[in-house]
């Protein structure tokens, strides 16, 4: 039997993670598949960053699996997720707000050249052209590049994270409240950048409170309450009134 | 994104002052004590203020390194001390054991500095698998390296070093004679009472190499580059994939390995060890790092700023002294002045990181 016939290009399979008496993810099942938006929607507290935490490599399950294009990913820590193709951008950005842009889109991963052929030094100039094309493609302006993240606005500081991870070709990139931070015009740019990113055959997942946002960019949203998966819809088959339902749980608008 | 959208202006005069005001008011300092100190201005001074304050700035440097991930290493002082008496106890012993002089040295230095991790690889242990906060961990440390010295040297100091090491720790590089020409390392046989002139300590140099490897590291490599960030975001590190636990193993033993060097320095230079070489050596290499602009959150400093900051110090040190001034003066003094730094640090904002500002 074909291990990947979902199609899936990343899914965990009855994925449990428990702080003390406390199940914060309670088997959920639930995949991606290249080419598609998932929005992972739910209340506070319902589970949703532990999720993506567990996906990322942040936190080790208890129980179950992380599976890439079907096989197990024996994902346990973030450089794992990372090695697999699996990029995060958390609400907080997780920059280096001390660091100037290339320095943090290499961060962990810095280019080196190496001097008088025995010292491994840090190849800055290297990074800063690799920023700065990555950057020019998303059509992303930052006056500076030697600017450190702490003198950038909101929105350029999410656009740093997003080159971030398109420059190292993320399979799967996975979005927590990517427009929570923002202006309207950069929330608009950022929805751009995940269709563009869709069609490219990445896998996105995302995040969001913003009803508008999953009916604007998903085309499926999987619904958590309590720790659990209490419902998956494709979004031309439902509206936000069933969503909004499957989140608070309640009864009266649950109609499948 | 968003191309209106602007980065902060600084108005000219505070961007300037930004990352300079700490050489400016070095300088000022210098200037100051070249007319109120005589013989202030001399190369002779120089030497001094350098030869006796190797000690603080090595630890400033171990400092630094800890300091720009967030922690603190209290422990440096009392590891200066200790591996000051186990130099000379292990030369010693090598010495009595049969093998030569300048080998029982060099054996004893060599162990010394291996020794001498061993607190900054406990201390590594506690706060990056343990959690211990780095003020506990360190602060325990401190009390472990000082009884364990005292211990070994039951109470007293330790003594023994050969007089090969005390030749090599008080001697120069280079010496001058009148009518003779300049000779390496040897000061010269010349009657008695002709003035020899000595330039530049070999213990200056010594550590003057070792300070330049490790402002090569924080600045041009891939592992000081993971200091700064860990400091900066302790998350965006882990989350970058930074092997953030290693690292923090990483420079606490760094630090307790200069700071055994600088022990090891104390023990050729004054031919003792004490249990408290380091004691009071502790606050001035604190006061180093943050008079030096870093962070005691982490993330920011530089070895050439901290530099500045043990040179400020050690010039009002020697300054006072020669002017006659009674020496709890300077305790007040560094007292102003660090509290000065602080409040310039957070009113003279610099936009951008100082590794990137220096390599412009």
């Amino acid at each position: 039997m074909n291990e990947n016939a979902s199609g899936y290009l990343l899914e965990t399979r009855e994925i449990v993670k428990r702080f003390g008496g406390l199940t914060a993810v309670d088997r959920v099942s639930v995949g991606v598949r290249p080419g598609e938006v998932l929005a992972l929607v739910g209340d506070n507290g319902a589970g949703k960053s532990t999720l993506i935490k567990l996906i990322s490599g942040v936190y080790k399950p208890d129980e179950g699996s992380l599976l890439v294009q079907g096989s197990d990913a024996h994902i346990e820590s973030p450089r794992d997720a990372l090695e697999a193709g699996i990029e995060t951008i958390y609400q907080d950005l997780a920059l280096a707000e001390n660091l100037d842009v290339g320095a943090n889109i290499f961060l962990g991963r810095e280019r080196i050249k190496r001097r008088l052929g025995l010292f491994r030094v840090l190849d800055d100039a290297a990074m800063a052209e690799e920023a700065k094309s990555v950057l020019d493609r998303l059509d992303i302006r930052i006056p500076s590049l030697r600017s450190v993240i702490r003198t950038l606005s909101g929105g350029q500081r999410q656009a740093v994270a997003i080159s971030r991870s398109i420059y190292w070709k993320a399979k799967v990139l996975v979005m927590d409240e990517p427009t929570a931070a923002l202006g309207i015009a950069e929330q608009r740019k950022v929805l751009d950048l995940v269709r563009t990113l869709r069609d490219q055959g990445i896998g996105v997942i995302v995040i969001s409170h913003q009803m508008y946002d999953v009916f604007e960019v998903a085309d499926r949203i999987a619904v958590m309450r309590r720790g659990q998966l209490v419902g998956e819809r494709l979004v031309r088959a439902t509206d936000p009134d069933e969503i909004v339902g499957l989140i608070v749980g309640s009864e009266t608008v649950t109609k499948r | 994104m968003n191309d209106k959208e602007k980065v902060p202006r600084k108005s000219t005069l505070r961007g300037f002052l930004g990352g300079r005001w700490v050489a400016i008011f070095l300088v000022l300092e210098i200037v100051f004590f070249m007319f109120k100190s005589q013989g202030f201005a001399t190369v002779n001074s120089a030497q001094i203020l350098l030869f006796y304050g190797t000690q603080v700035f090595l630890l400033a440097v171990a400092e630094l390194f800890v300091v720009v991930t967030g922690g603190i290493d209290l422990s440096v002082g009392y590891i200066l001390g200790f591996a000051s008496i186990i130099s000379i106890k292990i030369v010693d012993a090598l010495v009595a054991a049969g093998l030569s002089v300048p080998a029982s040295i060099l054996a004893g230095t060599v162990a010394t500095l291996v020794i001498g991790l061993v607190p900054g690889l406990v201390n590594g242990w506690l706060v990056a698998w343990l959690r211990v906060p780095p003020f506990i961990a360190t602060f325990s440390m401190l009390g472990v390296c000082h009884g364990v010295s005292e211990l070994v040297i039951n109470g007293v100091y330790a003594m023994g070093m050969p007089q090969l090491a005390a030749d090599i720790g008080n001697g120069n590089l280079l010496y001058k004679a009148p009518h003779l020409p300049f000779i390496f390392f040897r000061r010269p046989e010349v009657e008695r009472g002709t003035p020899v002139l000595a330039l530049i300590p070999n213990i200056v140099v010594a550590a003057a190499i070792v300070i330049l490897i490790f402002a090569f590291v924080l600045r041009r490599t891939r592992f000081g580059r993971h200091l700064y960030a860990i400091g900066g975001s302790m998350d965006a590190a882990v989350r970058a994939g930074i092997p953030v636990r290693r690292r923090i193993l990483q420079v606490y033993a760094l630090s307790s390995f200069l700071a055994s060097l600088a022990g090891v320095t104390y023990a050729f230079m004054y031919v003792s060890g004490k249990a408290d070489a380091g004691a009071s050596l502790l606050l001035d290499a604190i006061a180093a790092v943050m008079i030096g602009g870093a962070s005691m959150f982490g993330g920011t400093g530089t070895v050439g700023r901290t530099m500045i900051g043990a040179l400020v110090l050690a010039v009002l040190d020697l300054g006072l002294r020669m002017a006659g001034i009674a020496t709890f003066d300077k305790y007040i003094l560094v007292g102003a002045i660090l509290v000065l730094a602080v409040i310039a640090a957070r009113y003279l904002p610099e936009a951008q990181h100082p590794v990137s500002e220096d390599r412009k």
